[in-house]
Order: C-alpha cells, then sequence, then structure tokens
C-alpha cells in the first residue's frame, strides 16, 4: 500500500513537473531584417521583443481567459527584400503556425508581405511602416504607426516654418516604397502650399548607389531653401556628406526612418543641427517611455531608436488583442480569427509612443514629432502634432 | 549650365577612379592568365575592410595616431594584407584548378564562388550592421566660384592617374613585366626559358589585389559607410568597363573606368536617374557591337 501511495505521489511530481515544463504556448512570429539594408532596424524589433518576453515569462505567462500561456518568438530574417518578406511570411504561417505577425518594418517589405497575411487570414502589425498601402483594405493587417500622409504634411509645415522656406527639393529611393511613396506625398502638398514649382528638383537613386553627386549638383544648382530626405539612415550619412562636399550649406528634412541608433555613427558631425519627423523623442521622455528606454538601454549598451519602441507598443497591441479574444481554442484558423477580431475591438492602447486606437482600416491615431540633433548626436523634442 | 557641367565633370571624375583602379586589377589578371577573376570586386570589399579595421586601430578616435600617420601606415598595410588575401585565393582556388588542367569556365565559376564567399564570410563573421569609416582627412572644400571640389577628390583621381602610367610602366620597362608579357604570348613556353610560372603568377595578383587594396581605401574615405556587398555591384561593372576597354590592356582598363564614370554621372545629370543603367549600358553594348574587342583591344594577339 505505502509502496503504492509512493508510486502514486511519484507520478503526481512528474505530472506536475511536465506540465509546468510543457505549459501551452503562443507563438508570435517576427518577419525582420536582420541583414541587408537596415539591419540595425531588425536588431532593434529583435531586442524589444526578447525584453518583453522575459519579463512577461519571467511572471508565469499572458493570462488569457484564466489560463497562463508562456510567450514563444521565432525570429525570421527577411534580408530587407520584399521576395524575402513573403517567403518568410509565408514560412511563419505554414510551417511555424504562428498565432499572429509582428513586422516587417520598412514598406518596402510590409506591403508584399501584408498581402500574404492577409490572403492567409493571419494577423499582422507592422511596427514601422508608414506606407498607407500596407493596412489599405486588408482587414488582417494593422501597424504600430502613424502614416505619410499625415507625416508628409508635417515635415512640410515644419520646414516652411523653420527655415521661412518657400522652395524644397527632395533627394529620395526610386525602389523603395516607403522613400517612393512619402516623397511623392510631400512633393503634392509642399506645392499645392507654396505653389506650382516650388519643389524645385525631384530627384531619385536607384537600390545600392553609394554616389549621389550627379543629383545632388543638379539638386543645388535648383538653389532651394532645405533639401528633404526621405531615405533610410545608411544613405543619409552619404547624402548629408556628399552635398556638403558639393557646397550645399543650407539646412536638411528628414523622415521617420533617420531614427536610428547608428545615424550618428555613420553620419557624425554633418548631420547636426539637422531635423527630423520621428515617432518618439528619446532625448527628455518621462514616464513609461523613460523606463523603457532606461531597462532597454541597460540591457543593450544603446538608447533604441523609435523602431524598438513601435515594436514593443506593436508588441501590446497583439497581447490586448489576444487577451480580447478571451480564449485560446487550440485551433489555429479559428484562433487567429479571434485575435483579429480582439484587436479590431482594441478601445485604447497605453502605449510608450502614445496611446493607441484603431480605424476601420488597421491604422493607429497617433501624434508626431520633429526632432533636432543636438551636438550629442542626441535626438531632441522640438514639437509635437497631433491629428 | 556650364558650371553645372564643370561640376559633374569633377564628379566623373571622382566616380570614373574606382571603376579605373579595379578595372586594372581585372584586366592585369586577364592579360596574364586568361582568367576572369570574378572575385576582385569583393577583394576590393576586403580591402576597404582591411583599412577600417587598421584605422580604427590607430586611430581610435584621434586619441592615438593623428589622422595622417595613420593613413600613411594604412596605406601600405592595407595594400599588403589585400594582396595576400589575392594570392590565398589564387593558391587555394585557382592553382590547383591550373594544375588539373581543366576547362578555363571551371575557373570562372570557381572564381564567382570565391567572391560569394568572400560576401557571406564578412556577413557571417563581421554581421550585417554597417562599418563607418574614420575621417582620417580633415576634408576642405574648395569652391572655385559655384564649382566645388574637395582635397579628397583631387587625390583619388591623381592617384588613379598615377597608378595607371606606374603600372604601364612596370610591365612595359621592367623584366618582370617583360616575363608577364611573355606568358600571356605562351604559357607553356615560359618553363622553357627559365622562367617560373607560378611566381609571376603570384606577381600578378599581388599587384592587382594591392590595386584592389587602394581602391578600397580611397572608396571608403570617399564613401564612408562599408557594407559586405559593396564590391559586387562596382566590380561587376567595373569588370564591363575593363571588357569595353579591351580586356587584357592596360589603357583600356584605365580608359573603359572613366569612360563608364562619365557616362553614368552624365545620364543621371541630363536624364531621371532610372534611366542611368539603361542609356550607359547600351551605349557600352554599341561600342562592343562597332568593336568586339573593346577600344583598345586587338583580336587574338598578345595582352597586357
Amino acid at each position: 500500500m505505502k509502496k503504492k501511495l509512493r508510486i502514486l505521489a511519484g507520478t503526481l511530481v512528474i505530472l506536475l513537473a511536465a506540465s509546468v515544463c510543457f505549459a501551452k504556448t503562443i507563438k508570435i512570429g517576427f518577419n525582420i531584417s536582420l541583414t541587408g539594408d537596415i539591419p540595425k532596424v531588425g536588431e532593434e524589433s529583435k531586442f524589444a521583443g526578447e525584453m518583453m518576453k522575459n519579463e512577461i515569462n519571467a511572471n508565469g505567462g499572458l493570462e488569457v481567459g484564466g489560463e497562463k500561456y508562456l510567450l514563444e518568438f521565432i525570429y525570421e530574417d527577411n534580408e530587407s527584400k520584399a521576395e524575402s518578406a513573403v517567403m518568410v511570411a509565408l514560412k511563419l504561417i505554414e510551417k511555424d503556425q504562428v498565432l499572429a505577425i509582428v513586422g516587417p518594418n520598412s514598406s518596402k517589405q510590409a506591403i508584399p508581405a501584408g498581402q500574404v497575411c492577409d490572403d492567409n487570414r493571419t494577423p499582422m502589425i507592422s511596427p514601422w511602416s508608414t506606407n498607407p498601402d500596407t493596412t489599405r483594405n486588408r482587414p488582417w493587417v494593422f501597424r504600430a504607426a502613424f502614416l505619410d500622409p499625415f507625416q508628409g504634411p508635417i515635415a512640410a509645415d515644419f520646414a516652411a516654418d523653420q527655415f521661412q522656406a518657400k522652395t524644397a527639393a527632395v533627394l529620395y529611393a526610386l525602389s523603395n516604397d516607403y522613400s517612393k511613396g512619402l516623397a511623392e506625398i510631400f512633393r503634392d502638398y509642399f506645392e499645392k502650399k507654396q505653389g506650382q514649382g516650388s519643389v524645385k528638383a525631384f530627384e531619385s537613386y536607384g537600390d545600392k548607389d553609394q554616389d549621389f553627386s550627379a543629383q545632388l549638383t543638379k539638386i543645388i544648382a535648383a538653389k532651394p531653401d532645405f533639401i528633404f530626405l526621405p531615405d533610410n539612415y545608411n544613405e543619409v550619412a552619404l547624402i548629408v556628406k556628399q552635398a556638403h562636399d558639393l557646397g550645399w550649406k543650407g539646412p536638411f528634412m528628414g523622415s521617420d526612418a533617420w531614427g536610428n541608433s547608428e545615424l550618428m555613427k555613420l553620419c557624425g558631425d554633418d548631420c547636426v543641427g539637422q531635423y527630423f519627423s520621428t515617432h518618439y523623442a528619446a532625448a527628455g521622455a518621462t514616464g513609461a517611455t523613460r523606463e523603457f528606454i532606461d531597462k532597454y538601454e541597460k540591457l543593450y549598451g544603446y538608447q533604441p531608436a523609435d523602431v524598438a519602441a513601435l515594436t514593443w507598443d506593436a508588441l501590446q497591441v497583439v497581447l490586448t488583442g489576444i487577451q480580447n479574444a478571451g480564449k485560446l481554442t487550440g485551433n489555429i484558423e479559428k484562433d487567429r480569427k479571434n485575435v483579429r477580431d480582439g484587436i479590431a475591438a482594441i478601445k485604447e492602447v497605453k502605449g510608450i509612443t502614445g496611446n493607441m486606437r484603431f480605424d476601420e482600416q488597421g491604422d493607429p491615431i497617433k501624434c508626431a514629432v520633429v526632432v533636432r540633433i543636438n551636438e550629442k548626436g542626441e535626438f531632441v523634442f522640438t514639437k509635437s502634432v497631433c491629428p | 549650365m556650364t558650371e553645372n557641367l564643370i561640376q559633374n565633370i569633377f564628379n566623373a571624375l571622382q566616380w570614373g577612379s574606382f571603376y579605373s583602379l579595379i578595372a586594372l586589377g581585372y584586366t592585369l589578371v586577364y592579360g596574364v592568365l586568361r582568367l576572369i577573376n570574378f572575385a576582385h570586386g569583393d577583394i576590393f570589399m576586403v580591402g576597404a575592410y582591411i583599412a577600417f579595421f587598421i584605422s580604427a586601430f590607430l586611430f581610435k578616435g584621434g586619441e592615438g595616431l593623428s589622422g595622417g600617420a595613420t593613413l600613411a601606415l594604412t596605406i601600405p598595410l592595407t595594400m599588403i594584407l589585400t594582396s595576400a588575401c589575392g594570392v590565398t585565393l589564387e593558391r587555394i582556388a585557382y592553382r590547383p584548378l591550373r594544375r588539373k588542367g581543366v576547362n578555363r569556365l571551371y575557373v570562372v565559376i570557381t572564381a564567382l564562388m570565391c567572391g560569394l564567399i568572400l560576401e557571406y564570410g564578412n556577413l557571417a563573421f563581421l554581421g550585417a550592421s554597417r562599418k563607418s569609416f574614420p575621417e582620417l582627412m580633415d576634408k576642405v572644400v574648395y569652391q572655385v566660384g559655384p564649382v566645388s571640389m574637395t582635397n579628397l577628390k583631387i587625390i583619388v583621381i591623381l592617384t588613379a592617374v598615377a597608378v595607371f602610367l606606374l603600372l604601364n610602366a612596370f610591365v612595359h620597362r621592367t623584366k618582370i613585366g617583360m616575363a608577364m608579357r611573355a606568358v600571356s604570348y605562351d604559357r607553356f613556353a615560359i618553363p622553357l626559358m627559365g622562367i617560373s610560372l607560378d611566381a609571376i603568377i603570384v606577381v600578378t595578383f599581388t599587384l592587382g589585389s594591392s590595386l584592389a587594396g587602394l581602391a578600397g581605401i580611397l572608396y571608403a574615405l570617399s564613401y564612408p559607410v562599408l557594407d559586405p556587398f559593396m564590391g559586387a555591384m562596382l566590380g561587376w561593372k567595373a569588370f564591363i568597363a575593363a571588357v569595353v576597354g579591351g580586356i587584357g590592356d592596360i589603357r583600356g582598363a584605365f580608359v573603359g573606368g572613366f569612360l563608364l564614370g562619365f557616362i553614368e554621372i552624365l545620364v543621371v545629370a541630363a536624364f531621371p536617374s532610372t534611366f542611368r543603367d539603361l542609356i550607359a549600358f547600351s551605349i557600352l553594348m554599341t561600342l562592343l557591337v562597332i568593336r568586339p574587342t573593346g577600344l583598345f583591344g586587338l583580336a587574338q594577339s598578345t595582352k597586357i
């Protein structure tokens, strides 16, 4: 009898241990750029994800419908390429059977990947993509960033006030949906505001270009009041330096793709004093944002840029969506549907880049800030604009 | 309009210098070995990275040596280490194949693979993050009327011209140069003359790779953002420039490089940049159709 009891007790202990070890998990996929043009963007997304996962799992997991679930994040590299982003999305959906996907970050990858997720009825949320096409008519796709039709006019208005600019020039990346879309929105708005022909030069460059001297010569000869650069940080560093080499002394205005911890490393003094519009200002942040920045800096050794903060917010949206779904049935298709409805039903999420609620397109309604790059290379808050 | 043109001519001279320096390496190896060393563009990338590590080690953000001293040490060291990389490739990849007497096609494919190994080796070991080359030179912008020049641009252009003149003299006026030309003329008669074929080939790779290393430093100074794939496209285009100039001919590589630089810059100056490669390579193709051996190439004769 005693022996039987002992065996019974032993089995119970094993079962208990097993239930802890094999606790139910929620799988979330990350479709991010760990290599290619913008590796730092993917890295910051991944770090922000790791931070949140470890925090929640240390507390026993996420509570959904009275049960605790551990989080499992799968990070896949899309090489900053549109084709690879599609492959990664398919892999995450079909092979890994993830509940939802975070990313891709750049619109160049988020637009095609969004189509895949929408077709396969899997909720996707892009932290950083600002092109309207990412979510347009795609009920399964959401984002955590504001939109270019909102950002473009802010950049145009700010430059007009700050530099008393009547004319502008634009240099953008032709093969990047983000850069091209924002450049066109900016041009249309600026010309409407300042009159036809006030955008004196509208120049583009191709993939992998490193020499922009011919385009910049044209721009400088047109004598604009400032140059608008809706480009990724690595190209910005080269463009700004080359413009200075060609004798340009005027100001630049940038967009949110400038906001990266590598910008100042690559650009140095040439970028000091320039302005760009972005999602949050790290220098001088307070409250929950400050807390997030401090935690991140302690773990990874550098100040997180907007994409890390937006990834954090995007994850909060996904997790709130899962909790709104009420329970997880184990049937992945049904669960994905519930999570999508859960995200769409969100009243408001308190994010560290601002509070978010979604319109019918799945776009958040939130504020943008304009920052100035100071002598220490910090991005300092200058102005905030809300819709 | 004329000021713009003059400015663009300077831009094109700088841009063409890089094509020229890389094309010289292609042409040298092809001239001697009849081998298109497709890894050459990636050896250029290795040169830029070697220059980055040496200068970062010596310069330490201005706390180590001064910029000028760093540069003076970085240039020879980079050229030596880059040529070591080129010679290593020759040793482990091309020489065994040559000894076995395989068809040239296999050697070309091997060269392509070596290029990919260098690119992805860099990506795997150094990570995808961009490297920022330190500013070793105090950049001075000279403003002549509306035309702007930097001291760096002038140095780049002068270096390309000097390298061409020195290389030309080396190949045509020294004994080793004569031996190189002899290898290109008849590789199998060379051992009969008491010349070591392997030694001449090593010299060729050393010269070609050290030029790629030099181009790497100058490129990193001019465009201080390095990534593992920076050599791929540039290498391809420089190869085309060498072919249009007449591959195997040193003058051809020099002229071809500048020609491509000029066409690219002037096309962008006149048309939207989308048309650049379309127009540039249509022009080059037309040139080849008219002269299939390139500007300076002679059909089936001694090259180099």
